[in-house]
């Protein structure tokens, strides 16, 4: 039997999506929405100290609160909660330090749980952890990475401040920087930011018997399911776990909570189904941050600018403990900070410190952003030390198109990608020639509002992962996905998602792949997922991975069911499988195209069973589980125009072009959503965001009304383009498409702000890059160039 | 305290405790969860509802506020028609949601905004939106959306 020939009618069809029906006209079922009878509420009290000792709890005035059903703190639980997990010990002697769901005697960070009430309604459970009386003894915050690290410092955890580090070389770094004609050395630094999903979380968990059913508001049903038994000794196949609808994640439901924990405790405790329900404020110091890095950077490089070699040595403040993969994000940068380039030699060395803040863990692109943010932001300073365009610098290192497959100095193999058309299409819809004229007459009039243009030439690893890949870099579990396909007696399709979507579009895409692989109406196909009960394997959503390997898999999966389709409808047209041959939804002999069986008209041929052949079972389902060889690596242009006004510190983008190069595009529609969402995720952290702590260690970011997340009226319509260049790592040709614009769009504005004021004498503006911080370093750059002036 | 509300055309007579925000009482006692929470400082907006035609975080209304009131929300925004609002066909179709969280409060807050002015420009759109936060869309097309909805097709500067 040969490979059939499927042809692409509702792939790269921008269709409107299925899952609106129901969130245009609030029918969504969010986690919060669930009710069941006797539902009581759980409420949790958290440390008001970035650090302290626990001498006493009194829990009796909270019992006395009418309505109240039970209060407990952590010495409670102290023998039944565990220890929350960390899937990823990076290296060998890396410190994972225990980290009790409910604090028991030491808190290490402002937001931890100390005690934990259950009421019957949630205003009676908010009152009562207000009367929750916890006895601090302060200790000393740990807030500073650099100092974290010196002899004498106060100690997160007895092991010490330092969990792990992890290096990586390739080449010889030395001769790379000897005699090198320009070395460039830069610390930058990525700021702590709270990925800020627009739903708080929420856990639903109805016991019966010993038998327990979770909602939570997750991107990772099944990764949680497994963690929940590890902790807890629930036995997995008593435990169902349910993302409902979710409203975004972002990497921030990509996690194993204490407050899952904690809920599933206490349901099993009092036999009574319990809810809770984040509040923002809770939410920005209680869900894992994102970024924090402090990244010291060596580039050398030849006088026309080629890359000799490149030296990156990064501190990641994990928080105070490992969450779920914590120590492996920055590690995912490791094999991102060398990008498209070429290069002699390279060393990558990340540590990884605790301080007494929130922990850390995936936040949109996971370590990708903060890699390229570095080398984007190095080579414009490379391009402006050299007085060579940062386009052209950009050209003269990166890998030709006709080079690939190429294997990186970090030792992947890219299959597939054309920087230079992307970089071309990119050029031509920003104008980019006429653009630079004009920032040069802008610079000669002195204008106080001068002109900036950021590049940023990325590209990224996306469809996580080879399952091999991550045996060897020490995660904890595989990176396959599964996908089912049912074949319903009237010819309509179920197809089960191991993936776990939370705005992505899933269910219309799928549809879509389905409807070409099966040759049937998109309408008559529907999507499952989420509900470890319907859909009871998977690795879920993250990573930029769905659609490049649970897309994969639903494609496996189709084949399969076509295979048995096949010997069906042989059976009804008294012919041999050989002699058919597929035709858009119908098996049809070959040569006599007449002669032919429709899917439908096979399903139910196949549920009457009436005569199938010997040996052949009456169904065509199919599952399959890929595990794919390789990442994608979609890539992309991204330019940035900005005003920035030197008297105010005020930045204003005037344009900015993305033109991505995310391989065949399944939905055009869903793809430009996720790249404006993308970009503005990016730029919000360039100019907006960031996690700010006080001298005490209190988050003072804790609400919306101090952490600016950028509404309508603070961001600017982008302009967007597409190359494609496929993968040709999976029968889609996919490469994901979820992170690109975040990981392209902070170092295209940075770069935009900082080559704006580079005739200012400006090399660089910390991020976020406010007014404030703006106008500073334009003074400090001008009392820089005073002081030199004077010395003279 | 007793009161009388119309949330989405049917009227209720409840016993509410003072203290009880409008978006509790319409989630959790007239059963209309369609309207979510997404924070606690009246930032978001995810909660907006009509009150007597105006737009309001429902989180920052008490319940005896409401009393006597007529509340709108998401979804009674279509009056039972059985179609969709202009905005939510134009949400639907210029794809102005992700995840959908805030959509019931933009899509609420834009029909505010368009009662007040039926023909926006885009700048007065995204002004006018400046309380209600999303973050899937980057808002480009949730600003296209609530334009087509106004003037039945998308202005030509926001095409690009």
């Amino acid at each position: 039997m040969t490979a059939t020939e499927i042809p692409a009618t509702e792939v790269g069809k921008a269709r409107t999506r299925k899952e609106d029906a129901r969130l245009i006209t609030g029918q969504t079922n969010w986690t919060d929405n669930i009710t069941l009878p006797g539902l009581t509420q759980v409420a949790f009290a958290r440390s008001p100290y970035a650090h302290a000792r626990i001498t006493a709890v009194d829990l009796s005035a909270a019992r006395e609160v009418p309505g109240v059903i039970a209060v407990y703190s952590g010495a409670d639980f102290a023998a039944e909660q565990g220890s929350l997990p960390c899937a990823w010990p990076v290296t060998p002697d890396i410190v994972i330090p225990s980290h009790p769901p409910m604090a028991v005697d030491t808190v290490r960070y402002g937001g931890e749980i100390v005690a934990a009430v259950v009421a019957r309604d949630r205003y009676a459970a908010a009152d009562a952890v207000e009367l929750i009386d916890v006895t601090y003894e302060p200790l000393e915050p740990v807030l500073d990475m650099e100092a974290a690290l010196t002899e004498g410092s106060p100690l997160v955890h007895e092991a010490g401040n330092k969990s792990f580090t992890w290096t990586f070389a390739n080449g010889d770094l030395d001769a790379a920087f000897r005699d090198a004609p320009v070395v460039i050395e830069r610390t930058y630094r990525q700021q702590r930011l709270i990925p800020s999903a627009m739903e708080p979380r929420a856990v639903v968990v109805a016991p019966v018997a010993d038998e327990y059913t979770m909602w939570t508001s997750t991107q990772i049903p099944h990764v949680l399911r497994v963690m929940l038994t590890v902790v807890t000794g629930i036995p997995e196949h008593k435990l169902r776990v349910i993302a409902p609808d979710v409203g975004g994640g972002f990497g921030s439901k990509l996690q194993v909570t204490a407050e899952e924990v904690l809920s599933l405790l206490l349901a099993r405790k009092l036999g009574r189904p319990v809810k809770w329900t984040e509040s923002r404020s809770e939410g920005n110091v209680a869900v894992h941050h994102g970024r924090d890095q402090i990244q010291r950077l060596r580039l050398a490089a030849d006088a026309d600018g080629r890359i000799r070699g490149f030296d990156v040595d990064l501190l990641a403040d994990m928080g105070a403990y490992l969450m779920l993969v914590t120590p492996g994000v920055p590690l995912l940068g490791a094999f991102m900070f060398n990008a498209i380039y070429k290069m002699d030699a390279y060393r990558f060395s990340c540590t990884g410190v605790f301080t007494t803040k929130t922990p850390t863990d995936a936040y949109r692109g996971a370590g990708r952003p903060e890699a390229t943010y570095a080398v984007e932001h190095l080579m414009d300073d490379l391009a402006a030390t050299l007085g060579i365009d940062p386009l052209e610098l950009r050209e003269r290192n990166w890998i030709r198109h006709e080079e690939f497959p190429y294997t990186t100095i970090a030792g992947l193999t890219y299959d597939s990608g054309n920087y230079e058309a992307a970089t071309a299409a990119a050029r031509e819809m920003f104008g980019y020639d006429e653009l630079r004229a004009e920032q040069s007459l802008r610079n000669e009039s002195g204008s106080p509002v001068r002109l900036g243009i950021g590049v940023s030439t990325f590209t990224e690893m996306c469809g996580l992962a080879p399952s091999r890949v991550l045996g060897s870099l020490a995660y904890a579990a595989g990176g396959w996905e599964s996908a089912s396909i049912r074949v319903l007696p009237t010819g309509t399709v179920e197809v089960v998602t191991g993936s776990s979507a939370h705005g992505q579009g899933h269910e219309t895409a799928w549809s879509q792949i389905v409807a070409d692989q099966l040759g049937i109406p998109f309408e008559n196909v529907r999507v499952l997922h989420g509900d470890t009960a319907v859909a009871p394997k998977g690795m879920d959503t993250y990573g930029s991975r769905s659609l490049v390997v649970g897309g994969t898999a639903v494609v496996v999966a189709c084949e399969k069911v076509r295979q048995k389709a096949r010997v069906v409808a042989a059976a009804m047209l008294e012919v041999s499988p050989d002699d058919l041959e597929w035709d858009s939804g119908r098996w049809a002999v070959r040569g006599d195209p007449d002669q032919g069986k429709t899917l439908g008209e096979i399903a139910f041929a196949t549920f009457a069973a009436h005569n199938l052949p010997e040996g052949v079972e009456p169904s065509l389902d199919s599952d399959a589980t890929y595990d794919p060889n390789n990442f994608s690596f979609p890539h992309g242009t991204h330019l940035c125009a900005v005003e920035v006004d030197t008297e105010t510190g005020q930045v204003k983008i005037r344009s900015y072009v993305a033109v991505d190069d995310v391989g065949v595009v399944v939905n055009p529609l869903i793809v430009e959503g996720q790249v404006h969402g993308g970009i503005a995720q990016g730029v919000a952290q360039a100019l907006y965001e960031e996690a700010a702590y006080d001298s005490s260690g209190n988050l003072v970011t804790a609400s919306l009304a101090d952490y600016l997340i950028p509404s309508a009226a603070d961001l600017p319509s982008f302009t967007t383009g597409r190359t494609t260049t496929p993968s040709t790592l999976n029968p889609l040709g996919v490469k994901g498409v979820g992170e690109a614009g975040t990981i392209a769009s902070t170092p295209a504005v940075v770069n935009a702000i900082v080559d704006a004021l580079r005739p200012l004498g400006v090399s660089d503006v910390p991020m976020p890059c406010t007014p404030e911080r703006v106008w500073r370093a334009i003074q400090e750059a001008q009392r820089t160039a005073a002081a030199e002036g004077a010395d003279r | 305290m007793r009161i009388s509300v119309k949330v989405d055309g049917v009227r209720y007579d409840d016993d509410v405790e003072a203290r009880l925000l409008l978006v509790h009482y319409l989630r959790e006692q007239a059963g209309r969860t369609g309207t979510p929470i997404g924070c606690d400082t009246s930032n978001c907006g995810a909660c907006t509802v009509l009150m007597n035609g105006r737009s309001v975080k429902s989180c920052a209304v008490l319940a005896v506020q409401a009393d006597g009131a007529e509340i709108t929300t998401i979804q009674g925004l279509a009056n039972g028609s059985g179609e969709l609002h202009p905005l939510q066909q134009a949400f639907h179709e210029e794809h102005a949601l992700q995840c959908g969280y805030c959509t019931p409060g933009m899509i609420m807050a834009a029909a505010d905004l368009l009662s007040e002015n039926p023909h926006p420009t885009e700048e007065e759109v995204r002004d006018g939106l400046e309380g209600n936060l999303c973050r899937c869309t980057g808002y480009q097309n949730i600003v296209r959306a609530v334009l087509k909805a106004a003037n039945g097709s998308v202005e030509a500067e926001v095409t690009a």
